[in-house]
């Protein structure tokens, strides 16, 4: 890395032009944010060639603190929603474009991205690089399940469009699915094809409380009843905004398949159920997503269904149970908190004994850097993984700790 | 005779491995798999071999590895884009013996299969806990698992229920070399990037997959099916494009034009849909609830009738929509029978175009002088054109081919794709270079070369090398030590 040098941002403004707003953040690192895919690639591609490394930046709210480099090639000036083609059920969107705005852009048109990551203001091209889903991904599976294709600029300058706007699509190999929850390792993602949902006519949340094991138990008694929720998460206490552990389910669809979900729900399980109205339970959704944002470590486990008690052990063992939240049909479990990156190290030497991924979805340069975001691997995944990256990034122009490719 | 293109010493390795029994060199024995579902093209393999076991397979592919002999895996040999046709150069692995379902988990969802599982098979052994696998090829009967996963396969209930790759969640492969290397994992997560998602849909050109954990869904307990006709093909797409936008998510949204019921109608399967329609619309509707079934089902009928249906047939008992899905799923079969040789194209576009699309290959039809019929997943907007033709004639075949090409550039041209379940293969290779730039097919070369760095698995299929720059060719010149490149973490395996 090159000391902090003003003749970075002044290069960088001499090369953008009016393509991209450029400036020094607070420690003195340039900032470009470049308004087309092809100013990007410019950038990068003179970054790769000049030796400067570059960290990738959305809107700031998930990863505040990340790694040293020689410039932040930020997606703030990529904030167009390009296209919404309602009746296809497709939208073509900048990355830089927040759930918010894309939320009323979609609306507007009827549509709906089923997507709940955790944190706030978050962008499109975060969400995609970081892969955080929330508990939607019970009911509509994760954000690849979401993405029809993308564009990302790799660390030589070079565009890669992959996918396209129809919502089925085989034609070459899946380089949407490459870089889809890898970091922005192999890649700036700059635009993203998503696959939407009409808007829901009906949208109910049901909440109960009790006994962390019990709640877990009723929500594997509600799966084997032939229910798929599209959210069905047991929370912690602080997680879940409860004195006691909740068990938080959403049923999403018409009204008469929602009516007889609920039936079926309560059926399945005898817990003392609420339903709070509507936007009561959007605020209980909203603060269940932001509570990880009170941290700064964020992990996801990736266990099977019957292990998830077993995952949430885990973490209480080697971390905390304090702010945890399991979406259960589809065994993943987020839990964020403060920890030793050496407790995190041995949670992971332990999650890996038994088949269970830790991925560091946020954290502080130091933890991310030390252990990576994915860390450990399952033999001969590294090497993959390593190859994969000297490929797309020999040079690691993009700072990106991936983990323990050799 | 053996073609001895492959060299002897080589088949000597190969049949130390997997036994003399399950060895095929004879002209005879290689013919059998000189061709797959595609009816154009033909190629003789040097060799065919049947192993009897995943160790054998990784024996065998060590083997060929060391005598950098290439090899082409193949499952049933119902793929529609010449995928697992092999040049005598290569070998064929036929992995049918792998057919054993080895670990099914109802509290989990999942199911462990060897890759020459049937599909069908897999879902007829999960009913009795009321799961199923949900992607359902029309060749399910017939096609593998194994197959439906090097080409990421489809079916008609993808609408709702996702493809191949939103159901696979671990996979054991082995690579070109002999390595083997799991995955995914078991729930769903992957460790490190999404390497399960690459690899499906690879086309068995990152290696072959000896154990596939797959995603069972809950088997719908109600489920209504409508058959709609209508008096045009523009009617019945716009149609499409109204229930989709109205929220309701069908279980399947198929179409057929006048000229498939026809066939489909003078067939065995024949199942009563009107023949003087311009096209019927197969829509199904399914959940947990009958009566909030039955709700959705009058709502998709309404629609279909505001939007010009001249008539709805609505099928709630099995056997009468079994009927009703017979003639759908068995129209290639019919087709078949209208010609000696039949072309089942494969293609996407946006729902909202489907009217236009179809005319403008209806179009290209009359141009070129061949009959084109269409049966496809209208929900998905997955076009199957189907252009009967006899593979002797040579004018007809240049003009099936010439055909196919433009129907690919008009699709192309509506901001579509050339496949969304059939693959590339050798088949649509010619057309990739109209639909992705050089530097992204470079991409997925250097892609396929890290999984495959001979160049071994498969070669020949989905990405046109002469297309592509090389990717990153320098040695890594990164800094040795660099904190930032974020590489010292500790690998520990499982």
């Amino acid at each position: 890395m090159s000391a902090p040098d003003v003749n970075i941002e002044r290069r960088l403004r001499a090369l953008m032009g009016p393509d991209a707003f450029v400036e020094s953040n607070d420690d003195g690192i340039p900032t470009v944010a470049p308004r087309t895919t092809e100013a990007c690639a410019l950038v990068v591609e003179t970054a790769n060639h000049e030796g400067w490394q570059v960290r990738i930046a959305g809107s700031g709210t998930w990863n505040q603190e990340t790694g040293p480099a020689d410039l932040i090639l930020s997606s703030s000036g990529l904030s167009e929603v390009e296209d919404v083609r309602a009746a296809d059920l497709v939208a073509t969107v900048q990355a830089g474009v927040d759930r918010d705005t894309l939320r009323t852009a979609l609306a507007d048109r009827g549509a709906w991205w089923p997507v709940d990551p955790p944190g706030f203001r978050r962008t499109v091209g975060s969400v995609v690089a970081t892969a955080t889903a929330g508990p939607l991904r019970s009911g509509f599976g994760s954000i690849r399940d979401h993405i029809l294709g993308l564009t990302v600029v790799t660390a030589d300058g070079r565009v890669v469009h992959s996918g396209g706007r129809v919502v089925k699509n085989v034609a070459g190999f899946d380089l949407t699915k490459l870089a889809t929850g890898s970091f922005g390792a192999f890649g700036f993602i700059t635009r993203v094809h998503l696959r939407l949902r009409a808007i829901p006519r009906a949208d109910a949340t049901l909440v109960a409380t009790g006994e962390r094991s019990t709640l877990v138990q009723h929500a594997q008694a509600i799966l084997e009843a032939g229910l798929t929720p599209a959210a069905l998460e047991v929370m912690s206490p602080a997680a879940g905004g409860s004195e006691s552990w909740t068990l938080g389910v959403r049923l999403i669809g018409p009204d008469p398949s929602v009516n007889a979900d609920r039936h079926a729900l309560k059926a399945a399980s005898a817990l003392s159920w609420s339903e709070p109205a509507a936007t009561d339970a959007a605020e209980f959704w909203r603060n269940a997503l932001q509570h990880p944002m009170r941290h700064p470590i964020v992990l996801r486990v990736g266990a099977v269904i019957t292990g998830l008690e077993h995952a949430i052990d885990l973490l209480a063992h080697h971390l905390d149970d304090e702010c945890v939240s399991a979406s259960v049909a589809v065994g993943a479990v987020r839990w964020s908190g403060t920890a030793d990156p050496s407790r995190v190290q041995l949670l992971r030497h332990t999650a890996a004994q038994v088949e269970m991924p830790v991925t560091i979805e946020r954290g502080p340069w130091s933890l991310q850097s030390e252990l990576g975001h994915f860390g450990a691997y399952r033999e001969g995944v590294s090497r993959l993984m390593g190859s994969l990256r000297d490929t797309f990034d020999p040079n690691r122009t993009f700072v990106v700790a991936l983990g323990a490719e050799t | 005779m053996a073609q001895m293109t492959i060299p002897k010493q080589t088949m000597q390795a190969v049949a130390a491995v997997v036994g003399d029994r399950w060895v095929r060199q004879s002209p005879s024995e290689l013919d059998t798999y000189a061709s797959d579902g595609l009816p154009t093209r033909r190629s003789r393999p040097g060799a065919v071999v049947l192993p009897g076991s995943r160790e054998e397979v990784v024996e065998l592919v060590r083997v060929l590895s060391h005598h950098q002999v290439p090899f082409v895996a193949r499952g049933a040999g119902t793929g529609l884009s010449g995928g697992a046709l092999a040049d005598r150069n290569a070998v064929v692995v036929v992995l049918t013996r792998l057919n054993r379902i080895l670990d099914i988990q109802p509290q989990n969802r999942l199911a462990v299969v060897e890759p020459g599982v049937v599909n069908v098979r897999l879902s007829e052994a999960t009913a009795p806990h009321g799961l199923h696998y949900a992607p359902d090829p029309s060749s399910q009967t017939a096609c593998t698992l194994g197959g439906n996963v090097a080409e990421n396969a489809g079916g008609p209930h993808c609408l709702k229920y996702g493809v191949t790759s939103n159901h696979v969640l671990e996979l054991e492969v082995v690579l070109s070399n002999g390595d083997v290397v799991t995955l995914g994992s078991r729930g769903g997560e992957p460790w490190g990037s999404d390497l399960v998602g690459l690899f499906v849909g690879s086309e068995g050109m990152f290696g072959i997959a000896t154990r596939i954990t797959v995603r069972l869904t809950p088997i719908p307990q109600a489920v209504e099916t409508l058959l709609a006709d209508f008096p045009t093909v523009r009617a019945a797409g716009e149609a499409v494009s109204a229930i989709i936008a109205s929220g309701i998510v069908p279980g399947a949204l198929e179409m057929m034009d006048q000229g498939c019921v026809a066939a489909v109608e003078a067939s065995i399967y024949a199942a009563g849909y009107p023949t003087d329609a311009a096209a019927v619309l197969l829509a199904e509707v399914d959940g947990r609830d009958a009566e909030s079934v039955a709700g959705e089902a009058r709502e998709v009928e309404g629609i279909l009738r505001h939007h010009g249906a001249r008539s709805v047939r609505v099928a709630t008992e099995a056997a009468e929509r079994a009927r009703l899905w017979q003639g759908r799923k068995k129209a290639f079969g019919a087709l078949g029978r209208v010609s000696p040789n039949l072309v089942v194209q494969d293609a996407v576009v946006p729902r909202s175009v489907l009217p236009d699309i179809l005319e403008t290959i209806g179009d290209i039809g009359e141009k070129y002088g061949v009959t084109v019929t269409n049966v496809f997943h209208a929900g998905d907007g997955n076009l199957h054109p189907n252009i009967n033709f006899d593979r002797s004639d040579e004018d007809e075949v240049e003009r099936v081919e010439a055909a196919s090409e433009a129907i690919m550039k008009a699709c192309i041209d509506a901001g579509g794709s050339i496949t969304g379940e059939h693959g590339v293969g050798i088949d649509k290779l010619r057309y990739m270079s109209l639909l992705f730039d050089s530097d992204t097919l470079s991409a997925m070369r250097a892609i396929r070369r890290v999984f495959d760095p001979q160049e071994i698995a498969n070669p020949g299929k989905v990405v046109p090398i002469h297309a592509c720059r090389e990717w990153a060719a320098a040695a890594s010149t990164r800094r040795e030590g660099d904190p930032r490149s974020g590489d010292r973490a500790l690998h520990v395996g499982a």
